[in-house]
């Protein structure tokens, strides 16, 4: 993992010094917390069934779209051509790369979750600290999916493109809309074929069912396996040698 | 003599979006000399500087440098590279951006502000990359190079868009860094900055036209200023 502290300080520098990436970060997560609970304001049990796994889900989107965007910046501007000659290893780059955003994402997804259990009083069955770690689970996995899907956009616009393309239909299979054994079989081996799904099962046992049984476990181990896996296929894809 | 030569070029075959970048060449490049790589923008300089930094996918041929195969683990603490557009991070300050690259190369910190002075970005030391002018951005980019005191130093275009006196001054600056023992390789389509260097190749069209001292080429074209002198060759290639 040579490189990877330093390149960790830099990537956090960097974001400290874009507002309106902070802003994209942490107030809208937030805002949108805010915003379902207000929906859902006269349909009690609906803002604490829904709340929870969405609180899970949200930081996902976030550092999905904020880091494939800040890894193509990287790709197309030449710093990665030059970080390529220098003794820094791709999964050290990476790696410095998923602990800025895992931090930023602790960060947002502590906030978020601060925000919906004390000032709106999200009730959940299980314990809120574990809601927090889902999210921040998540909230990595996002990251390090954002910076393997960089490798395949050309331009910034195609990476916020990337976003319904690789993140909508996970989200419309989760089993947020539908539950996952009530999608037709085909629909059903999908969804559990797409890391999200776990995601939202995880947090949804504990939200709803509060109960930590073997189920939640594999999908905490399905979560860190496809991040440890976003993480070697982005290391696939950056290339020393170009033509 | 093993190792008389930093980077040595051997029948280097190179094809770039169907055409041939680099045909077939052949070229040594002494150690402890500034050598100027001249030629029009198309002829192949960048293409010839990333194979030998190792970032460039050949075709057939070898690339040895500092006796090690081009783009080997070992080569990257010794040989640094600057890409032709500036490639720094535009959201830091210059005292970010070669503090980071210092880090990853394993150079101090006292360092890293020597080498700011030493591109003469001491007074812009805190300012952020993105208000800056070209010129300052591409002597960020040279500082990030410098900064590991490499052995080799690859540079592409690193004087484009300089007023006269700071380029007089960077050209002092290769020339004392040669020697001080590093091998500088420079490119520049400006014909006039040949006269700085201790050796030149000149290129065009994938091929090397000519190579050699400056007076040697002059005295073999009959040309007394370099672009006649490059004019000279194209017309008898």
């Amino acid at each position: 993992m040579n490189g990877s502290a330093p390149t960790t300080a830099r990537v956090l520098l960097q974001l400290r010094r874009d507002p309106r990436t902070m802003a994209l970060l942490l107030v809208v997560p937030v805002a949108l917390i805010a915003l379902l609970d207000w929906l859902f304001v006269d349909q009690p049990g609906v803002f604490d069934r829904i709340g929870a796994p969405l609180l899970g889900l949200f930081p996902f989107i976030a550092m999905f779209v904020v880091t494939s965007i800040t890894m193509l910046r990287e790709r197309t501007t030449g710093t990665l051509e030059r970080l390529m000659t220098l003794p820094l290893t791709r999964l050290g780059l990476l790696g410095g790369y998923g602990c800025a955003f895992a931090l930023a994402a602790s960060v947002q997804a502590t906030l978020v979750s601060a925000v919906a259990f004390v000032v709106l009083g999200l009730d959940v069955a299980g314990s809120p600290w574990l809601i927090v770690v889902l999210a921040i689970l998540n909230a990595v996995l996002g990251s390090t999916l954002g910076l393997f899907a960089s490798a395949f956009a050309r331009t910034e616009f195609q990476a916020v493109q990337f976003m319904p393309a690789f993140v909508l239909p996970q989200l419309l299979l989760c089993g947020l809309f539908v539950p996952t054994d009530e999608m037709s079989r085909p629909l059903e081996i999908l969804a559990y074929a797409l890391p999200l799904t776990y995601a939202y099962d995880a947090l949804e046992r504990v939200a709803v069912g509060g109960v930590y049984d073997w189920r939640l476990a594999l999908d905490v181990a399905v979560l860190i396996g496809c991040t440890v896996l976003a993480v070697v296929l982005g290391a696939a894809t950056l290339r020393r040698r170009t033509s | 003599m093993p190792g008389a030569h930093a980077v040595e070029v051997d029948r280097l075959h190179v094809v770039r979006g169907g055409r041939d970048a680099l045909d077939r060449i052949t070229l040594e490049v002494a150690r402890g000399t500034v050598t100027g790589l001249l030629g029009p923008s198309g002829s192949g300089k960048s293409t010839l500087m990333r194979a030998i930094v190792g970032t460039q996918v050949v075709a057939s041929g070898t690339v040895t440098v500092l006796g090690e195969a081009a783009g080997s683990a070992g080569l990257r603490r010794r040989v640094a590279y600057t890409t032709q557009s500036p490639a720094v991070y535009d959201d830091l300050t210059v005292a970010e951006n070669v503090r980071y690259f210092a880090r990853l190369v394993g150079a101090s910190q006292p360092s890293a502000t020597e080498t700011i002075e030493l591109v003469g970005l001491a007074d812009e030391a805190g300012r952020v990359v993105r208000r800056l002018s070209g010129g300052q951005r591409s002597r960020v980019s040279l500082a990030t190079a410098l900064i590991g005191r490499p052995e080799l130093l690859v540079l592409d275009e690193p004087t484009v868009g300089l007023d006269p006196l700071l380029r007089r001054d960077l050209w002092a600056t290769f020339g004392q860094l040669a020697a001080d023992g590093a091998t500088l390789l420079v490119s520049s389509h400006v014909m006039d900055e040949a006269e700085r260097c201790d050796d030149l190749v000149l290129m065009r069209d994938g091929r090397l036209l000519a190579r050699g001292t400056p007076p040697e080429i002059l005295k073999r074209t009959g040309a007394t200023r370099m672009d006649d002198a490059f004019l000279s060759l194209v017309v008898d290639a």
